[in-house]
């Protein structure tokens, strides 16, 4: 019983996120890309950086960039907490 | 593990070192940055332990968290850098000192010495990843076992 | 519509990833599961930014005038991939202590925390 609920919920999830894929734009033809072309247009100019992508994540998003560290940190340090020696 | 495997890891493991530091260089002109660069050499500590096996470098586990801390901190002060305008500003760029030439804009061959201070985050980030990674990695080969070694 | 396979791969790769969350009970199939979820959506977001015939965004040696595909999903994307590695980690040595105190990898022998 609880078996063919779970399917059931799977089988409805499965439908929608397949009908959303298949309904999206179509694929390689992005309608709002205002942000970007700023960025690929202005990243030379701005962050003198040839590679637009590192120029976003450290400079655009680097307050982004710096959330990741802190979870990367977080992480590391919670593994160091769990995998320890256990005083017995 | 066997002979061979320490073999090809001695072989194998300044190249990957070198690789990852490449990876971090460029990470401002070609493919690549700080995260990916540190992954690859997160990589070559992931080979020394399948090498020689987790005991023989239990040392490196406080360097590793050192070099992450550091990391860390070189990264925020990096931030601090361009304080005089906004946090995270790059007061560097442009300014015709460290990584501050100017770039050519369209394509072009790439300059190494540019973009400000992207550069160094990349290469605080790329540390910063390959402390956690490798400290990951080490405490994982270390502890990772059924009994508590 | 038929052209739109790219998102309906990554949506099936979440679909496994879910199959394998639901009906799997070793936990660390279950992390495999929850891994191929995230590269099912970092999947997406990626195709999401795909112009068509578009070049990386980097301008060292790139051809000229040819259309640059969208930057922004790559660099979210990069954030995406890291944070995954660091939550993976995590479960992983959650996944070790829960074998080292109750010997077994069966998510439903562990029944201290449900409800």
């Amino acid at each position: 019983m609880r078996y063919w609920t779970v399917l059931a919920a799977f089988a409805v999830v499965a439908g929608c996120l397949l009908l959303g894929g298949a309904g999206m734009r179509p694929f390689g033809a992005p309608r709002l890309d205002a942000m970007d072309q700023y960025f690929n247009a202005r990243s030379q100019a701005e962050v003198a950086a040839n590679n637009v992508v590192t120029a976003i994540v450290f400079d655009y998003r680097g307050y982004d960039t710096l959330g990741e560290a802190t979870v990367l940190f977080v992480a590391v340090v919670g593994v160091a907490l769990i995998l320890r020696r256990v005083k017995r | 593990m066997s002979v061979v495997v320490r073999t090809i890891a001695r072989i194998l493991i300044p190249v990957i070192l070198v690789f990852g530091g490449y990876v971090i260089l460029h990470g401002h002109l070609t493919p690549g940055g700080g995260f990916q660069g540190g992954a690859v050499a997160a990589s070559a500590v992931a080979l020394l332990l399948v090498a020689v096996g987790a005991p023989a470098v239990k040392k490196l586990k406080a360097p590793f968290s050192v070099l992450e801390d550091l990391g860390g901190v070189a990264f925020v002060v990096l931030g601090f850098l361009g304080i005089g305008f906004t946090f995270f500003a790059n007061s560097l760029a442009g300014m015709g000192g460290l990584f501050g030439a100017p770039v050519p804009s369209g394509p072009n061959p790439g300059v190494l010495n540019t973009a400000g201070t992207v550069p160094l985050m990349n290469w605080a980030v790329g540390l910063k990843v390959l402390g956690g990674l490798g400290a990951v990695l080490v405490l994982f080969g270390l502890f990772g076992g059924d009994d508590d070694r | 519509m038929i052209g739109n396979v790219p998102f309906v791969a990554c949506m099936v790769l979440v679909l496994l990833g879910l199959w394998a969350l639901l009906f799997r009970r070793n936990l660390i199939k279950v992390v495999i599961g929850l891994k191929v979820i995230e590269n099912g959506v970092n999947l997406y977001l990626v195709a999401t930014g795909y112009v068509k015939g578009g070049i990386a965004p980097i301008y060292t040696y790139a051809p000229p005038d040819a259309a640059m595909v969208l930057p922004t999903p790559q660099a979210l994307t990069l954030t995406s991939i890291v944070i995954g590695l660091a939550t993976t980690a995590l479960m992983l040595a959650f996944v070790v202590v829960i074998h080292r105190h109750k010997r077994t990898l069966d998510g439903c022998k562990v029944t201290e925390l449900s409800g």
